[in-house]
């Protein structure tokens, strides 16, 4: 009884941890991109503009959410809550503390890459669904991105695993006691940032979206509140991501002088910053090199990587 | 890969760089004064106004915003019954300013003149004349012209020679 009090708990906290990191990212994104272009970004509303988060959330709340009347109605209404739900039921096996978080799962690692698959089908159903020539072209494009970067995500990861010998997230953690994952798994870690990168689908890796090339790919005919669910879901899509990172190569709540979940949070910060310091300097690749990049570099390193990996582990174990 | 991780640091170092924005209503933007703004009428060292009324500003106007009707006082001096612009019209090009025969008419740095009433950019007279001599001090159109009005006959302009005596043989 009492654990799944504790259970519950841990659901409410993260869940509302994580709707509160969502938006306050869309104002540190425009904040920092800001900075890095010689700007202030938004500051006029409340210290430092954080109140711009409020004045946000009420204006995509107050929108009005319209269907377009071609649109294939159901599937147009179940698709944002798809990336939703597959992002938030991730978080559910990110260990924020030693006793923090909401399930152990021991396939743990397994779950978060089913769940980030399920992710692809809110892109390529959206696209369907809009019954417009660019959503259709934005979800075949997510579809392939994400098909093609989810194979070698899994297998960056897999070098983690092989050194850990658990697919458990707490137990990854746990093992990095002495020395961080990305010391010995650091291509492990440059192959996974790529991937997540491509998962999340930011820029410079929005070619779903890619609003010079495809309106806004997918979710061209998303508006309201369904638009904020896709919104919302690309940035749970990247503290995901980042949190995923801080988990399995930089230790995750290991650190000294700190509670362990201040350290959970600073690390998550760190990648999210680095994911909006890529949106600011690089452009975005053009579609099929970003494909034949993918299965003809990032794939045959992320093998070579688990091969070299466990041939290292074999000869030491013995 | 190495352009990309250079372009990386490039952005990076953007962080220490100063800002390029200007914080408007507290901070003001630094504009020259020969900023195309609000449109004044400007008057002479003696206080009395530059302008003629000439109409050549009302011609030059491509949008046609200034509208005026000049008149004559008792000494022979024009001056214009009434100066109207029509400021939601402007599109403060300076033509008008350039056109101008007495530099009366000015463009200065001036932009705050938004309104909730349309009606309140028509601008009078009394809103457009200004008690100084804006750009050009100490210009006085009726010293330098030629042009005899009460109070100053010909020849008594600066820099102005009586004028020949064609009765008189002498050179």
């Amino acid at each position: 009884m009492i654990t799944s009090a504790h259970t519950v708990l841990a659901a409410l906290g993260v869940l509302l941890g994580v709707f509160t990191i969502a938006p306050g990212l869309i104002w540190l994104e425009r904040r920092l991109l800001a900075v890095w272009q010689d700007r202030y970004g938004p500051n006029r509303v409340g210290p430092f503009g954080i109140l711009q988060v409020v004045a946000d959330m009420i204006k995509i709340f107050t929108k009005e959410d319209w269907v377009p009347p071609f649109a294939d109605k159901p599937v147009f209404i179940i698709a944002p809550t798809i990336i939703m739900l597959s992002t938030l039921m991730s978080f559910a096996v990110v260990p924020v503390g030693p006793n923090i978080g909401v399930i152990d799962m021991n396939i743990g690692l397994l779950f978060f890459l089913a769940m980030s698959s399920m992710g692809a089908y809110s892109v390529v159903l959206a696209g369907w669904a809009s019954n417009n020539k660019y959503s259709l072209l934005g979800g075949m494009r997510g579809a392939s991105q994400m098909i093609s970067y989810e194979v070698f995500m899994g297998l960056s990861l897999l070098g983690v695993v092989l050194m850990n010998g658990s697919f458990n997230l707490r137990e990854i953690v746990l093992a990095q006691e002495g020395m961080w994952n990305v010391i010995p798994q650091f291509f492990g870690f440059l192959i996974f940032l790529l991937a997540g990168l491509a998962e999340s689908h930011r820029l410079p890796l929005d070619v779903p979206e890619a609003e010079s090339e495809i309106i806004a790919g997918f979710h061209s005919e998303y508006s309201g509140m369904k638009f904020g669910m896709f919104f919302v879901g690309e940035y749970i899509g990247v503290t995901l991501v980042s949190a995923m990172i801080a988990t399995l190569f930089f230790g995750g709540w290991l650190g000294p002088w700190f509670p362990p979940i201040v350290w959970m949070l600073i690390k998550t910060f760190a990648f999210i910053c680095l994911f909006i310091l890529l949106r600011a300097s690089l452009p975005r690749p053009r579609y099929d090199q970003l494909l034949s990049y993918g299965w003809k570099v990032m794939l045959p390193l992320a093998i070579l990587n688990l091969m070299v990996t466990g041939a290292i582990v074999v000869a030491t174990t013995g | 890969m190495f352009s990309v991780l250079r372009s990386i640091w490039i952005v990076l170092k953007h962080t220490f760089r100063k800002r390029e924005t200007v914080q408007y209503p507290e901070e003001k933007p630094d504009l020259s004064p020969r900023y195309r703004g609000r449109i004044v009428l400007s008057r002479d060292p003696d206080g009395g106004e530059r302008c003629v009324g000439c109409y050549l500003c009302a011609v030059a106007c491509p949008v046609d915003c200034i509208s005026l009707q000049a008149t004559e006082d008792e000494n022979g001096r024009r001056y214009p019954e009434f100066f109207r612009i029509n400021f939601s019209r402007c599109i403060y090009c300076g033509y008008c300013e350039d056109a101008c025969p007495t530099y009366a008419i000015q463009l200065t740095p001036d932009f705050e003149m938004a309104e909730y009433d349309r009606n309140n950019l028509v601008y009078e007279k009394e809103d457009l004349l200004i008690s100084g001599e804006g750009k050009y001090p100490g210009y006085h159109f009726y010293k330098v012209a030629g042009l005899a009005i009460g109070g100053k006959d010909k020849g008594e302009a600066q820099n102005e020679e009586e004028p020949v005596d064609i009765h008189s043989l002498m050179p």
